[in-house]
């Protein structure tokens, strides 16, 4: 089936079975390998994708659902060669390990601020609820989300 | 992990997607968040599904007087920034999964996957929702009492489209909550409890409270409702009454890797004193 996405402000259309995940579509059919599957059983988070401006988890969204959508991904979050203020957050206050977990940690953790540009500690730790990080023990990913979110404008 | 193999329709309308499934025999896709999971376990194959998300006016949140009508493809994440509804249901909306999980999971997918462990069918269940139907031969209402009927098992025939919800509009001196004990993984209720009181000069006046989580289909704690209504609304009172779970849970507790059947007994009247607490205090 043809299906038509715009991912990172370019258009793709691709002929893609049904059953083709987003997750795959990205990293397989257009060559966006920055999203990652971690779990593939949507508990883990790692895929977070945005999807007409909704953090969703791509590997239980089929491309076909996401005909006609605007898609970002990681790759796309950067602009004219500058970092996203989230992703600088990540890189300074050291909110990775291994860094499987943070293509999905930051793009949860962008539209956890734009809808909520004050937000808390409290609910920075509730908001992560569908990310999991095996390595840092979370402390400097929240950490890295207060100075993200002081970037982007608010923060406490 | 790709889903097995399917044919894929998508419906602009109620009727299209009626029609559809049948021509198809195929099965309704709505966000997705248990079927694609379930298929991806091989534990459904369904050949073909018609796409409903796109169906727009199934979408939305409507105040009808005293009730209020919740389309079938209103996300969790909408119901969870209503202030429309009574408030049990945002609450119980902003506790299933996490975000992204809200952003794309639906009333009635949730409602018509009737996962025992969910916390819509607890929540419309003790509020007395009432379920919207729609099949080639015309549409029904069916209580929430008597639409879930076992685990996995609801009235919804193959043929039929859940169209939406209808729940009483916030009343003065009725509150409703939701409390759960969720696992903590994946969110999903290890016991859930919701109850709607009403409340006159401190006295219980009208109680319904229901549990899910434990038992295969969500059901009403008859027992526990019985003992609140006409009493004073005191710690001591509720806990008294929530106790009345113990003897009408009967066998059917389920125990598994989480969490044992009686552990889950033992949690029923912690969870279901707290619902009532909750709601007492917003009456
Ligand atoms: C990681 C994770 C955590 C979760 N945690 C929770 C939780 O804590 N609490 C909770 O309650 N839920 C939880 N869920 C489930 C979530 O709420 C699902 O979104 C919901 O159960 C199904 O809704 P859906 O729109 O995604 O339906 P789909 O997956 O599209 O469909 C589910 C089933 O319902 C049928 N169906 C869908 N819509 C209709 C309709 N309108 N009429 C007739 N049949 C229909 C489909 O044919 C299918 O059989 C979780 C899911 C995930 C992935
Ligand atoms: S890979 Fe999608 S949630 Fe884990
Ligand atoms: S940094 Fe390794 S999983 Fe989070």
């Amino acid at each position: 089936m043809k299906v038509s996405i715009t991912v990172n402000g370019k258009a793709y259309t691709k002929d893609v079975e049904p059953r083709t995940l987003l997750t795959d579509f990205v990293r397989e059919h257009i060559g966006l390998t920055g999203t990652n599957i971690g779990c593939d059983t949507s508990q883990c988070g790692a895929c977070t994708v945005h999807m007409d401006g909704m953090a969703v988890k791509a590997c239980t969204v089929l491309a076909v659902q996401a005909d006609g959508s605007d898609v970002t991904t990681i790759e796309g979050l950067a602009s004219g060669g500058e970092l996203h203020p989230m992703q600088n957050a990540f890189w300074n206050e050291h909110g990775l390990q291994c860094g499987y977990c943070t293509p999905g940690m930051i793009m949860s953790s962008v539209k956890l601020v734009e809808n909520n540009p004050d937000i808390t500690e409290d609910e920075i730790r509730h908001g992560l609820e569908g990310n999991i990080c095996r390595c840092t023990g979370y402390q400097n990913i929240i950490r890295s989300i207060q100075a993200g979110a002081a970037a982007m404008g608010g923060g406490d | 992990m790709y889903p097995p193999k399917f044919d894929y329709h998508r419906a602009g309308s109620v009727e299209e997607a009626l029609a559809m499934r049948k021509e198809h025999d195929g099965k309704f896709l709505a966000g997705g968040h248990s079927l694609i999971p379930v298929m991806k376990l091989r534990l459904a194959d369904p050949g073909c599904l018609v796409d409903i998300s796109r169906i727009d006016n199934l979408k939305g949140i409507c105040p009808d007087g005293d009730t209020v009508k919740i389309g079938a493809l209103t996300t969790h994440a909408m119901v969870a920034s209503s202030g429309e509804v009574p408030e049990a249901l945002p609450e119980a909306a902003k506790m299933i999964g996490d975000p992204m999980v809200r952003n794309r999971g639906t009333v009635g997918g949730n409602v018509a996957h009737a996962d025992p462990a969910s916390d819509l069918p607890t929540v419309l269940t003790a509020l007395g929702a009432s379920m919207q139907i729609t099949g080639e031969d015309g549409s029904r209402s069916v209580g929430a009492d008597d639409f879930f009927t076992d685990l996995f098992e609801t009235v919804l025939g193959e043929d039929e489209l859940l169209t939406g919800v209808t729940v009483p509009a916030k009343t003065a001196g009725t509150g409703t909550a939701y409390a759960k004990l969720p696992n903590p993984a994946s969110r999903y209720a290890i016991v859930g409890a919701a109850a709607s009181i009403s409340v006159a000069d401190g006295k219980c006046t009208a109680a319904s409270v229901a549990i899910g989580g434990l038992l295969p289909a969500t059901t009403r704690a008859n027992a526990v409702e019985a003992a609140l209504v006409g009493q004073e609304m005191t710690d001591a009172n509720i806990k008294a009454a929530a106790a009345a779970i113990a003897d009408s849970l009967g066998d059917d507790v389920m125990g598994d890797i989480h969490a044992s059947a009686d552990y889950r007994k033992a949690m029923a009247p912690v969870m279901i004193a707290r619902a009532v607490k909750t709601a007492v205090g917003r009456a």
